[in-house]
């Protein structure tokens, strides 16, 4: 092995170029690794080899170039702004580039997650660099071809000039580029000279989307795909005894009935806890059709006898049983700061306020579905997922197949907010292909979604601040939850580091109804939590709510702590956007704004919800939001996310719930579960900071402070606390506090 | 089993079902037309809105028997390239984000625009309360309909 090269390694010999057959030049990389930011190079580059690539930029003898986009599209729009990156240090027109889903096996495509907000936050240097060294070889090989220095040559707009005027295209030099070394320290445009970043791009599957073309997992076909249907257990806690699928098989269209579950049971075992053990804890029902119809009366018809295998559990107890761990000793300390015992101990007031959560089911408006087909030759599977890459290992490990052998392909998803990260109906559609040896489709229905879903769990959260002598001494959080506590990220946000006296503690309850990502985990509703106790805190201190939190963050500027993962200055500078651009205070009679701010997924945002009462009911008209996620890469579809979280977070905060009786979840469709419509939407009014940052997600970071901004808002219509969700359904008298 | 006879966007097609199967499941799976989609299956959502007689109307809940002999257009027969105003509308606002919805939301649209072409805001907004979108675009489908008034009239 060659020293000197392995010393002189960068991340840029993760590309590999090629000449195609057809003409023209591939550029292969690896996104996920490029992307990574504590990324090492590997010991010996030799290790590396092909199959370690999964994006590629194909550029034609004519210039025009292909982007291969890896990462899943959920409506996130990265299949659209990660290519603008490459696409801007390329120095291409946008008009000239093509998007595809890349080619979908899992040898290229290993590592790919949708997930967190962050494929534009880890994409943003080296998406850049990619398309930055795929010019400067461009550039080298036209200064090669006219025996001049490539200083001497300028790109733009995928043309070459050299110093006397004369061009050459990108597609004139692919063939000698192709050849050449890849050159090390490429340098980037200065964002002064972005051509493509920062400007709007529409939808790159926009045309498909409103002629209707076939784009979503559920849309997929196959010569010979039969469908399948499938009963699972009604209630959590149950599993099935026995069942007579007589009058199932009597339809028409109905092809066979099977029993799956064995197989998933086996890969789990000695898992008794996971999500995946929970939903494989029984056997299911499968039938199988030549319709969807079919197989969905086909279901129905199946007459299945379950029996109580652990608890049936009810709301009614987990309410009691959060309430009794809040009130409890039998906590975790996530994070500890001075002496909140002695600050609340000196205490001459405490506010102390209690808040509540209900379960809540994703909903992608596509229902869960996987197409499967098993052969000796392969697994050929097709679908929307959010993890492929675990989604293929779990099926090699079911089967018994090499992972060469499982082939994923990713379609676009109808929707994910963090259901499609479990691949529970990918796993369901492999044992059920690898029982009939057909190519099959399971399709869920609504109410299979709804009930037999990964849910957000129920948390409360108990908060009291510490006053004394007119100030805040001292803030300890304790947190309730079911299954699934904030983990180590929290600790980390603000008010951490604002406060002297600082304690967040955390304790759960197992329960056996399966919970995991929600859009914005962990702080969905924790936001809504503390940004209405501070509105509350900063009238108990008869203090300005807003600069009460400009005040704290002061404190943060002054005491810096190396581990807090917000910026003071950056949560400043959105409280100082959102009140001059929502006329904070200065509002009509009869309109009331509530405050909220919060930083989550690498963004800070701030909001002000504007409401006014209508027949006794709070209507939100208007959400102002300000926004710093650094560059403003596609401001399109920036918008787009930045409005749909806002409203998102005001449906789920105001309207949603998932109760549960005897294990069975009480709503299994949307006429008996409200998500928010049309008619009760605001107008989103948004505002970016610019500045020139590296780029932040916005998929999810507007949502959790929207909920803090309504309640306080109506608040101030009603002078009544809101405490717990969904608003709208608990706002009588006997459960508001004030 | 029974033979229907159904005009689907100007065309003429035989399918053979039950006959209680719902038109969405004839479009989807007998027909190849797939823009149509699945979001219930009990008309709440609005995802599988198609024009019937050139109102709006959920396939989910009318069955095929239902369907003979009326003029039925979906989304991919609103116009042979995309062009409808409509379609144009959600182009230029970029209206979508995963995009499941909106097929049903730009046939409600179309429909509703049909019948009242100047159209008052909170007329837009009753008109489209039947469609969920829960990527939550809902200030891009209000402001894609205005656009698309605007260009029809």
């Amino acid at each position: 092995m060659n020293l000197s090269k392995q010393q002189t390694f960068s991340r840029r010999s993760f590309l590999k170029t090629s000449a195609l057959a057809s003409g023209g030049m591939l550029i292969s990389f690896n996104l996920f690794t490029a992307c990574k930011s504590d990324v090492k190079p590997p010991i010996d580059i030799s290790q590396l080899n092909f199959n370690d690539f999964n994006a590629f930029i194909k550029i034609s003898d004519e210039g025009k170039v292909t982007i291969f986009s890896p990462n899943p599209e959920i409506g996130q729009g990265v299949k659209t702004s990660m290519p603008m990156l490459i696409a801007e240090e390329l120095d291409v027109p946008w008009d000239d580039v093509y998007i595809e889903q890349g080619v979908l096996d899992t040898e290229n495509y290993t590592r790919q997650l949708a997930g967190g907000s962050q494929s534009i936050r880890l994409g943003w240097e080296p998406l850049r660099q990619t398309g930055a060294t795929a010019k400067q070889m461009l550039v080298n090989a036209a200064a090669a071809k006219w025996g001049i220095s490539p200083s001497e040559c300028k790109a733009s707009q995928g043309v070459i000039t050299n110093p006397k005027g004369e061009t050459l295209g990108y597609g004139d030099v692919v063939k000698e580029a192709a050849l050449l070394d890849v050159p090390e320290d490429v340098k980037l445009k200065d964002p002064e000279d972005f051509t493509i970043i920062g400007k709007n791009t529409s939808n790159v599957d926009i045309d498909k989307i409103i002629t209707g073309k076939p784009l979503f997992g559920l849309d997929y076909k196959e010569e010979g795909m039969v469908y399948a249907s499938v009963l699972r257990p009604p209630a959590f806690g149950q599993v099935l005894e026995s069942f007579d699928d007589t009058a199932a098989r009597a339809l028409s269209g109905v092809i066979d009935v099977v029993v799956i579950g064995e197989k998933a049971r086996a890969h789990l075992e000695g898992d008794k806890k996971s999500w995946t053990a929970q939903l494989s804890k029984s056997d299911k029902v499968v039938v199988i059709a030549k319709t969807t119809w079919a197989a969905i009366k086909g279901k129905k018809a199946i007459k299945a006898v379950w029996k109580n295998d652990s608890e049936l559990e009810s709301t009614e107890s987990h309410d009691k049983i959060l309430l009794d761990l809040l009130n409890g000793e039998k906590f975790d300390t996530r994070r500890k700061d001075g002496n909140v015992k002695k600050a609340f101990a000196n205490a001459d007031k405490i506010l102390e306020r209690t808040y509540e959560s209900p379960f809540l089911p994703h909903n992608c408006m596509e229902p869960m579905n996987f197409f499967a087909n098993v052969t000796p030759e392969k697994v050929h599977l097709v679908g929307p997922v959010q993890t492929p890459e675990d989604a293929a290992k779990v099926v090699s490990n079911m089967l018994d197949r090499k992972l060469e052998d499982i082939h994923l392909e990713m379609t676009r998803m109808g929707g994910g907010f963090g259901r499609r990260l479990y691949g529970d109906f990918v796993y369901e559609a492999v044992e059920i292909a690898d029982k009939i040896k057909k190519p099959v489709k399971m399709v869920s229905t609504r109410e299979d979604d709804m009930t037999t879903g990964v849910y957000r769990p129920a948390i409360k959260y108990k908060i009291a601040a510490s006053i004394k002598d007119g100030k805040l001494t001292g803030y300890h959080l304790k947190e309730a939850a079911v299954n699934i506590n904030m983990y180590g990220l929290i600790p980390n946000f603000f008010p951490a580091a604002a406060l002297e006296n600082y304690q967040v503690d955390t304790v759960n309850y197992q329960s056996n109804i399966t919970t995991g990502a929600w859009r914005a985990p962990y702080t969905n509703f924790l936001a809504s939590a503390e940004q209405s106790f501070f509105d509350e805190l900063a009238e108990t201190l008869e203090v300005d709510r807003v600069q009460l939190h400009l005040d704290l963050l002061e404190n943060v500027k002054n005491n810096p702590e190396p581990n807090i993962e917000y910026s003071p200055e950056r949560l400043q500078g959105v409280i100082k956007m959102v009140v001059d651009k929502s006329n904070w205070g200065k509002t009509d009679p009869g309109v009331y704004q509530g405050f909220s701010v919060y930083y989550c997924h690498n963004t800070h945002v701030a909001e002000v919800a504007d409401i006014v009462m209508e027949n006794g009911n709070p209507v939100v008209k208007k959400v102002t939001c300000a926004v710093d996620c650094g560059v403003v890469v596609n401001p399109l579809g920036a918008l787009n996310q930045v409005k749909g979280g806002v409203i998102d977070g005001i449906g789920h905060t105001m309207y949603s719930e998932l109760a549960f009786k005897d294990g069975v979840p009480q709503s299994n469709n949307f006429n008996s579960y409200q998500l928010i419509r049309m008619g009760q939407t605001p107008q989103v009014d948004v505002h970016f900071v610019k500045n020139n940052i590296a780029p932040t997600g916005l998929g999810e970071p507007t949502l959790p402070p929207v909920g803090a901004a309504v309640a306080n808002a109506i608040y101030k219509a009603t002078g009544k606390r809101l405490t717990k969700q969904p608003y709208i359904s608990n706002m009588d008298l006997e459960k508001v506090v004030g | 089993m029974a033979t229907f006879n159904l005009k689907i966007n100007n065309k003429k097609h035989t399918v053979e079902v039950d006959e209680d199967t719902p038109l969405l499941w004839v479009l989807r799976d007998h027909i190849d037309l797939v823009g149509t989609k699945f979001g219930c299956g009990i008309g709440q959502c609005g995802a599988c809105t198609v024009h019937v007689d050139g109102n709006a109307m959920r396939s989910c809940l009318l069955q095929v028997s239902q369907a003979e002999g009326m003029s039925i257009t979906t989304i991919e027969g609103l116009s042979e390239d995309g062009s409808h105003p409509v379609q144009q509308a959600w182009k230029e606002i970029d209206v979508p984000q995963c995009g499941y919805c909106q097929s049903g939301q730009i046939m409600t649209a179309s429909a509703f625009l049909n019948q009242n072409s100047n159209p008052s805001n909170s007329e837009i907004r009753d008109a489209m309360h039947g469609n969920i979108c829960r990527c939550a675009s809902y200030n891009s489908i209000e402001k894609a309909v205005k656009v698309a008034a605007d260009k029809i009239s």
